[in-house]
C-alpha cells in the first residue's frame, strides 16, 4: 500500500491497559516488525464505552470529549479492541448528534480509527506477519466487532497465515458470550448460561486455544475457564500474531 | 406483568432449563439462523430488509391518512370501524358487540394484540367462553398459561407434555404422536367453531388500498373462526397497515420468510368487511378495531417511532442470546424478546420495566436478523439512558442514585490519567486480600460479586502498559 500512515497513536483499551497488558505489547510487536512508528498518548484512558451501555450518557460523552483532545492529532489510531473502536466509529456521533462542532470533530477522529486487525489486512494490505503458533486455534466473533464495525474475514485471513496454526471453526461463532459490560454483573444467571454455551462450542472443536479481537469477551471466557479448571487457553489475536518460533 | 425481581429469579430458573434450552434451539435453526438467506429469495440483489423498512417507515409517517383510507373502504363495504385509543376502549367496544349479540361462545384465532389488550379474560369475566383455535394458543390456553412466544406459543411444551395435557383436559388417551394430537385438537376445536357466535381475529397486516386487513395461518383455523361465525371482529394496532397493495406485497413476503421460514404461510385470508350478496360465506356483521394503546405517544418521539415499524414476525426472539435462554414467560409480558424489550417499556412504563432495559448484552443479533432493519439495541440503550437521567418527557425518574454516583465518580478518575495510575496502584494493594487459588480473583465484594458468582475475575498487572511505556519509551516519544 502506498498511503500507509508511517506513525501510528496507540488507542489502549482500559481493560488491557491495567489487567493484559502482555496482549498490547503483542501488537506492539507485531506492528512495529510492519515498520510502523508507533506513539502512545500517556493522558489516555477511556473511551467512554461502559457508561455509554450502561446508560450514562452524560459520563461516557464527558470521556469521549477527553478522547477527541487526546486522539485528534494522530494520523491513525489503532486499537486492540473491536468493541472501543465501535464506540468511537458510531456512538461518538450518537453522543454528539446536537453539538455540530464535537460532532465534526469525532467523525474526523472516528475516519481515522482502526481496530488491529482491520487495521493490518485493510489499511496495510497484510496477512502475512510471519507469525509461528502451534496447534489448533478457534476464534470467536465478538458482537461488536461483527456486527459493528463489520470485521469477520480480516481476523481470520490472518490466522490462516500463521505457520503452525490451524484455524478451527466453532458453531455459531457469532454468537454473544454474555459479557455485556454491567449485564454480566447484574444478571449473572443468564449471562453465566450464555457463557456455558460459549465454552462448550469452543470445547467441542477440539482446539486447545480461543481467541478473539475483544479482551472484554475473552476475559469473560477465561473468568469461567479458570474457575472451572477447563483445559482451553484464552489468546487475544495479538499475541497469536506475534508467535515466534522456538 | 412480572417485577423485576421476578424477572431475574424466573429468568435465573429457566436459564437452568435445558430442555426449554433444545425446544427454543429448533426454533433458533429452522426459522433464525435461516432468515437471512430466506430474504435473498425476495431481492438477490438490494437488501431487501431496507425495502421493507422504507416501506414502513412510509406509512409510520402518514399514519393518519392511510387508516382513515382503510377505515372508508371497509365501512363502504359494510363493515364497523373503531379506533379504540386504549386498551380497555377496546376490550369494552368488544364486549358490547358480544352483548348486542347475546354471544356465548367466542372463537379466537391468534392474535398478540388480544394478549396486550387482556381480551380473554375480559371475555370469561364476561360470562362468555372464548376459545383459542390456533393449535399453540390451544395449548397453552388448556394449560392456564400465556404465549411464550409470538410466532410459537407453546414452543416451550414437548409432544410429551401436550399428551399428557389432552389426555387430562380432552379425555382423550394419551399419545405423543403430533398427527394424531393435531388430529384431537381439531376434533374438539370444529366443534366449538361450529357453535360460536362471534370470531375473533388478530390482523398481520393490513392494506389501505384494497381495504383488507390481512391474516397469515398455517392451520386453516383463522378461515373457519373469520367465516362461519355471524360476527367477527379483527384487531389491529394502528401501525400494522400498508399504503398500498404492492408495499403489503412486499411485507408479507418478508414477513412469513421471518416468522416460519416460509416463502407463503399455508393460508393467507383477507377479510375486509361482512359477507356481501354475491359471495357464498362470511360473517353477518364485521368490525375493525384499530388500537392505539400508547402507540400515538411512540410515534411523537422520532427516538423511538422506529419500533412501529415492527411486523411482529418474532425472529429477533430465535436468534436473541437472552431469550433462547430464558424463554418467553420470564419477561412476564404479552410481548418478549428483543422487541418486548423495546416495546413493553414505553407502553407500560420505562421505570416499572427497566429489568427489560437492562436485561440484554446489546450483541445486536436482534438487528441483523430483523426484516425491516429495526435498531432495537439503538433502542434499548436510548432507554437505558433514560433511566439513567430520568426524561419527564416520558415520565421516567433516575433509578439509581447510586450507580448515578458510582459512574460520575469513575468519570471523574478517568478524566485524570494521574487518578487512574493512584487507583490501579490501590487496587494492586486491595487485590492482594482477595482469594485467587487459581491466580485469578475467586471472590470479589458488594456489587461486583455479581460477576464472581460462577466465574473469576481477572487481577490488575504489575504495570500497566502505560505505565511500562512510560518507563521504557516514554523519553524517546
Amino acid at each position: 500500500m502506498t498511503n500507509r500512515p508511517k506513525r501510528v497513536t496507540l488507542f489502549i483499551q482500559c481493560i488491557i491497559d491495567s489487567c493484559f497488558p502482555d496482549a498490547a505489547w503483542a501488537m506492539v510487536r507485531v506492528l512495529e516488525k510492519q515498520g510502523v512508528e508507533l506513539v502512545h498518548p500517556k493522558d489516555q484512558t477511556c473511551c467512554g464505552q461502559p457508561a455509554f451501555n450502561a446508560g450514562y450518557r452524560q459520563e461516557a460523552a464527558r470521556l469521549a470529549e477527553r478522547f477527541l483532545d487526546v486522539f485528534e492529532d494522530a494520523e491513525a489510531i489503532v486499537c486492540p479492541s473491536g468493541s472501543c473502536v465501535n464506540m468511537v466509529r458510531h456512538h461518538y456521533a450518537e453522543l454528539f448528534e446536537h453539538q455540530p462542532r464535537l460532532l465534526a470533530r469525532a467523525e474526523a477522529v472516528a475516519a481515522k480509527t482502526w481496530e488491529f486487525t482491520e487495521y493490518l489486512v485493510d489499511v496495510l494490505g497484510v496477512t502475512d506477519v510471519g507469525a509461528f503458533w502451534k496447534g489448533q486455534v478457534t476464534y470467536h466473533d465478538s458482537c461488536h466487532l461483527l456486527r459493528g464495525l463489520g470485521v469477520a474475514d480480516q481476523p481470520r485471513a490472518l490466522l490462516r497465515q500463521v505457520r503452525g496454526l490451524e484455524l478451527v471453526e466453532m458453531t455459531r461463532s457469532d454468537e454473544c458470550c454474555g459479557f455485556g459490560g454491567t449485564f454480566a454483573v447484574k444478571y449473572p444467571e443468564i449471562s453465566e448460561a450464555l457463557l456455558e454455551t460459549k465454552l462448550a462450542n469452543v470445547q467441542s472443536t477440539g482446539a486447545e486455544t480461543v481467541t478473539g479481537c475483544d479482551m472484554g469477551c475473552l476475559m469473560h471466557m477465561q473468568g469461567m475457564i479458570t474457575r472451572r479448571g477447563l483445559p482451553i487457553q484464552v489468546r487475544h489475536i495479538a499475541e497469536i500474531l506475534a508467535g515466534e518460533e522456538r | 406483568m412480572n417485577s423485576p425481581e421476578d424477572y431475574r429469579s424466573s429468568a435465573g430458573k429457566a436459564a437452568a432449563d435445558t430442555r426449554l434450552h433444545s425446544a427454543l434451539a429448533k426454533m433458533r435453526d429452522k426459522v433464525g439462523r435461516n432468515a437471512l438467506n430466506l430474504y435473498t429469495q425476495v431481492d438477490a440483489q438490494a437488501d431487501p430488509r431496507l425495502k421493507a423498512k422504507d416501506v414502513r417507515r412510509k406509512v409510520v409517517n402518514n399514519l393518519d391518512v392511510v387508516l382513515t383510507s382503510l377505515a372508508a373502504k371497509i365501512t363502504g363495504r359494510g363493515g364497523h370501524v373503531h379506533f379504540a385509543p386504549t386498551d380497555l376502549d377496546a376490550v369494552e367496544y368488544c364486549l358490547g358487540v358480544a352483548r348486542r349479540h347475546g354471544v356465548r361462545r367466542v372463537v379466537k384465532g391468534k392474535s398478540m394484540l388480544s394478549e396486550e389488550i387482556g381480551l380473554n379474560a375480559a371475555f370469561e369475566a364476561a360470562g362468555i367462553e372464548t376459545v383459542e383455535t390456533d393449535l399453540g394458543e390451544y395449548i397453552v390456553q388448556l394449560k392456564g398459561e400465556t404465549p411464550s412466544h409470538i410466532i410459537a406459543p407453546a414452543i416451550h411444551y414437548s409432544r410429551e407434555q401436550v399428551g399428557e395435557l389432552f389426555a387430562e383436559k380432552l379425555g382423550e388417551p394419551y399419545t405423543s404422536d403430533p398427527p394424531t394430537l393435531t388430529a384431537m385438537a381439531r376434533k374438539a376445536l370444529r366443534e366449538k367453531m361450529l357453535t360460536a357466535e362471534m370470531g375473533v381475529s388478530g390482523g398481520n397486516t393490513a392494506c389501505a388500498e384494497t381495504g383488507h386487513v390481512t391474516i397469515v395461518s398455517n392451520e386453516g383455523n383463522i378461515r373457519m373462526s373469520s367465516t362461519m361465525p355471524r360476527v367477527h371482529v379483527v384487531l389491529l394496532g394502528i401501525e400494522k397497515v400498508a399504503a398500498t397493495l404492492e408495499d403489503h406485497d412486499v411485507l408479507l413476503r418478508m414477513l412469513t420468510r421471518a416468522a416460519a421460514g416460509q416463502k407463503i404461510s399455508t393460508y393467507v385470508s383477507y377479510v375486509g368487511g361482512p359477507r356481501l350478496e354475491d359471495e357464498p360465506d362470511g360473517p353477518e356483521e364485521f368490525h375493525l378495531v384499530l388500537v392505539d394503546n400508547g402507540r400515538t405517544r411512540i410515534l411523537g418521539d422520532p427516538d423511538f417511532r422506529e419500533v412501529l415499524h415492527c411486523i411482529r414476525c418474532g425472529c429477533c426472539l430465535n436468534v436473541c442470546p437472552v431469550y433462547l435462554k430464558i424463554g418467553g414467560h420470564s419477561y412476564g409480558t404479552p410481548y418478549c424478546g428483543p422487541i418486548g424489550a423495546v416495546f413493553t417499556p414505553l407502553t407500560r412504563g420505562v421505570n416499572e420495566c427497566h429489568h427489560l432495559c437492562q436485561g440484554e448484552t446489546l450483541c445486536g443479533a436482534c438487528k441483523q436478523v430483523c426484516p425491516v432493519d429495526n435498531d432495537l439495541p439503538r433502542m434499548l440503550s436510548l432507554l437505558r439512558a433514560k433511566l439513567a437521567d430520568g426524561d419527564p418527557r416520558w415520565n421516567v425518574r433516575p433509578q439509581s442514585r447510586g450507580t448515578k454516583a458510582a459512574f460520575a465518580a469513575w468519570a471523574w478518575i478517568m478524566s485524570r490519567r494521574p487518578a487512574l495510575d493512584l487507583l490501579l496502584r490501590l487496587g494492586r494493594a486491595v487485590q492482594r486480600l482477595l482469594p485467587k487459588p487459581s491466580g485469578w480473583i475467586r471472590r470479589l465484594p458488594g456489587p461486583l460479586s455479581g460477576w464472581t458468582r460462577g466465574r473469576d475475575f481477572p487481577p490488575l498487572a504489575k504495570e500497566s502498559f502505560t505505565e511500562r511505556w512510560a518507563r521504557t519509551r516514554g523519553r524517546k516519544a
